[in-house]
C-alpha cells in the first residue's frame, strides 16, 4: 500500500501532472506570495491552451509572454510597486488570449460557490457597469424575496489549484507565515487538485503551535502535492522571510519589450536560479512591502 | 495663509470629502493625495476612521507616506483582503480612488482604452472599482483635468458604476451607489446637480469656470457662485509635513506648482 500521507513530489513532477487546456488557479496577489518557481516550469513546459484564473502578478506575465494562456480570469494584473504589468499589457493589446474581467469580490465569490458545488452566488458587484457587457455568460437573476436584481456570479471551478506556501509537512499541512493569507485557500477548495510549493518541508509536529494554525486556512485533504522550492515566490514577496525584489522585477517588466527570450534562457531556464538572481542573502534581505 | 502648494490645497480639500462621514467609516485611501487628506480627517474631525497601512493591519495611527524604514505601524486589528471583500456590500466605506477616466454619469474606467478584445492601452484592469461603486461611498482623484480623463460621451470601458439609468435593471440604481466628490488640480466637483449631475464645487484659487469647462469633456453644472477652494491652514499643513516626511506631494502634479495661480508668473 502506498503511503497516502506523503505527497512529496518536485516542482517538475508537480508540472508534469498538468495538461493541455486544464483551468488553473493560481494563489497569492498581484507580485506577492505567487507560485513561481512551478510558473517557471510551465515555462519551460509544453503545456499550452491554459485557462489562467489569478489576482494577477508576474505569474500572468510570464505565462502571457510564454504563450501559453488561452483564457484569463481577472480583476487586474499589476506588479505592486510597479503598477503596470509590462507582459500583460502587451499580449492582452496584441488580443493573444481571451478575457474574463471581474470585479476583485465576484472573483472570490466564484471560488467560494465552486467551493460549495453551488453554480453561483449573488451580488451587487458588476450592475452598471460593462463587466456585464463583455462576459454575456454572467447573468444576473431576480431576487425570489424582493424586487432587486442580482449579479449571479457562476462558479470558477478550477481542474488545479497552485501556490506558495511557507512551511508544509509531507501530508499537505501547510503554514503560510506572510500577513495576509489572500485566497489560497478558497481556489484550493475550489479545485479538484491543488499543488503546493513551499520555503521548506517541515515535521507535523512543528504545526503544533497556537501561533501558526491560525494561519493554516487550507485543508491537507485538498492537497495532491507538496515540493520543497525554497525562494520559490522570487521575484515577489513571501513574508516573513523575503519582500518583492524591485530591481528584477524592473528588469523583467522591460523584457516585455525586448530581450524576454533572455530573461528565458537567463532566469526561467537556470538549474541555480538562486545564485543567477543574487543568492540567498540578497533575497533574505529584500525588505517586505510597504505601501 | 498663501504661501502653499497646489498639492497641499488639493490636500486640504480633499480631506473634506470626509466631512459629513460616519464615525468609524473605513477608509480606503490609494495614493499619496488620498492618504493625506484622510489622515487630516482623521487627526482633525473624524477621529474614528478606521484605515489600513496598505498592506494588512488596520493601523490606529496614520502610516507615514514612502519609505518608512524606521516606522513601526501602531497595529489595532487586521484588514486583508478577504475581509475587504466581505465588508464591502455592507456599505459602511468611503473609497478615495484615482481612476483613469470618469464621464458625465461618474462611470470609471481603471481597464482599458479602446477596442476590448485588442485595446489600444491596457491598465489594470476593473480591479475593485465595480463592487466598490455600488456598495460604498466613492470619491475620485484626478491630477490632471483635461479631457482625455473627463471625458466626452461614456468611458471606454466601465469599470467603476455611476449614474446611469440605461445600466440598470428596472432602471433602478443599487442602494449602495453614492459618489461623492472629484478633487483635480483645477477644482472640486461633486454630485449634487439635478439628477447627480456633476457640479462645480469650488475652483482652486486663480482658476475660472470656463476654463474647467474647457478642459471637461461633459458639460458641468455652474451654480450661481462658486467659491474659491478654501486656503490650507497652519494645522493642516502641519499634519500633511508630518506624515509626508519626504515631501512626496511635490510629485502629485507636475512641477508642483504653488497653490495660488499669480505667484507662477
Amino acid at each position: 500500500m502506498t503511503n497516502i500521507l506523503d505527497k512529496r513530489m518536485s516542482v517538475a513532477g508537480i508540472v508534469a501532472s498538468l495538461e493541455d487546456g486544464m483551468t488553473i488557479g493560481i494563489g497569492g496577489w498581484g507580485a506577492r506570495q505567487k507560485p513561481m518557481a512551478i510558473i517557471r516550469e510551465i515555462v519551460k513546459s509544453n503545456l499550452k491552451d491554459l485557462t489562467i484564473v489569478s489576482y494577477g502578478g508576474c505569474d500572468v506575465g510570464m505565462l502571457a509572454s510564454a504563450g501559453k494562456i488561452k483564457k484569463l480570469v481577472f480583476s487586474f494584473v499589476t506588479l505592486d510597486a510597479i503598477p503596470l504589468e509590462a507582459h500583460f499589457r502587451r499580449a492582452r493589446s496584441a488580443g493573444e488570449f481571451d478575457v474574463m474581467e471581474i470585479d476583485e469580490g465576484m472573483f472570490q465569490l466564484g471560488l467560494k460557490a465552486a467551493a460549495q458545488r453551488l453554480d453561483f452566488l449573488p451580488c451587487v458587484a458588476g450592475l452598471g457597469t460593462d463587466v456585464m457587457t463583455y462576459n454575456p455568460d454572467i447573468k444576473t437573476i431576480k431576487s425570489p424575496y424582493s424586487d432587486e436584481h442580482y449579479v449571479a456570479m457562476p462558479a470558477l471551478k478550477l481542474d488545479v489549484a497552485l501556490c506558495h506556501v511557507t512551511e508544509a509537512d509531507q501530508r499537505g499541512n501547510s503554514w503560510i507565515g506572510g500577513p495576509d493569507m489572500f485566497f489560497d485557500e478558497w481556489f484550493c477548495r475550489a479545485a479538484k487538485k491543488s499543488y503546493l510549493s513551499c520555503e521548506r518541508i517541515v515535521e507535523t509536529s512543528a504545526f503544533n503551535d497556537d501561533y501558526k494554525i491560525l494561519r493554516m486556512p487550507i485543508e491537507r485533504s485538498r492537497v495532491a502535492g507538496v515540493a520543497e522550492a525554497e525562494f520559490g515566490a522570487h521575484p515577489t514577496s513571501n513574508g516573513p522571510d523575503y519582500g518583492f525584489d524591485v530591481a528584477h522585477l524592473k528588469a523583467y517588466n522591460a523584457t516585455a519589450k525586448e530581450g524576454w527570450e533572455d530573461y528565458v534562457s537567463e532566469f526561467v531556464g537556470a538549474d541555480n536560479y538562486t545564485e543567477k538572481v543574487g543568492g540567498a542573502e540578497h533575497i533574505r534581505s529584500l525588505p517586505l512591502p510597504a505601501f | 495663509m498663501t504661501d502653499y502648494t497646489l498639492a497641499e490645497l488639493a490636500i486640504c480639500a480633499a480631506s473634506e470629502i470626509f466631512r459629513d462621514e460616519t464615525p468609524e467609516v473605513f477608509a480606503t485611501l490609494i495614493g499619496t493625495l488620498p492618504k493625506l487628506a484622510g489622515y487630516i480627517a482623521k487627526e482633525t474631525f473624524l477621529p474614528g476612521m478606521m484605515m489600513s497601512d496598505g498592506v494588512y493591519y488596520l493601523a490606529s495611527e496614520p502610516v507615514p507616506v514612502g519609505p518608512r524604514p524606521d516606522f513601526e505601524t501602531k497595529r489595532e486589528g487586521r484588514i486583508g483582503y478577504e475581509r475587504v471583500f466581505t465588508i464591502v456590500a455592507a456599505g459602511n466605506r468611503h473609497a478615495f480612488v484615482g481612476p483613469v477616466q470618469v464621464d458625465k454619469y461618474g462611470q470609471m474606467n481603471l481597464s482599458c482604452i479602446g477596442d476590448y478584445k485588442k485595446p489600444k492601452v491596457t491598465m489594470l484592469g476593473v480591479r475593485g472599482l465595480p463592487g466598490n461603486t455600488v456598495n460604498n461611498r466613492t470619491s475620485m482623484f484626478f491630477a490632471s483635468h483635461n479631457k482625455r480623463a473627463l471625458v466626452a460621451d461614456e468611458v471606454s470601458m466601465v469599470s467603476g458604476a455611476g449614474y446611469n439609468p440605461a445600466r440598470y435593471p428596472n432602471g433602478k440604481y443599487p442602494i449602495g451607489l453614492d459618489h461623492r466628490q472629484i478633487i483635480t488640480n483645477l477644482c472640486v466637483l461633486d454630485f449634487e446637480g439635478p439628477n447627480h449631475a456633476i457640479r462645480v464645487r469650488s475652483l482652486h484659487p486663480g482658476v475660472t469656470f470656463e476654463e474647467v469647462q474647457e478642459n471637461t469633456g461633459f458639460e458641468l453644472m455652474r451654480p450661481d457662485n462658486i467659491p474659491t477652494t478654501a486656503d490650507p491652514t497652519q494645522a493642516q499643513l502641519d499634519i500633511i509635513a508630518k506624515y509626508d516626511p519626504h515631501n512626496l506631494r511635490a510629485y502629485i502634479f507636475k512641477d508642483n506648482p504653488p497653490g495660488v495661480r499669480e505667484k507662477a508668473a
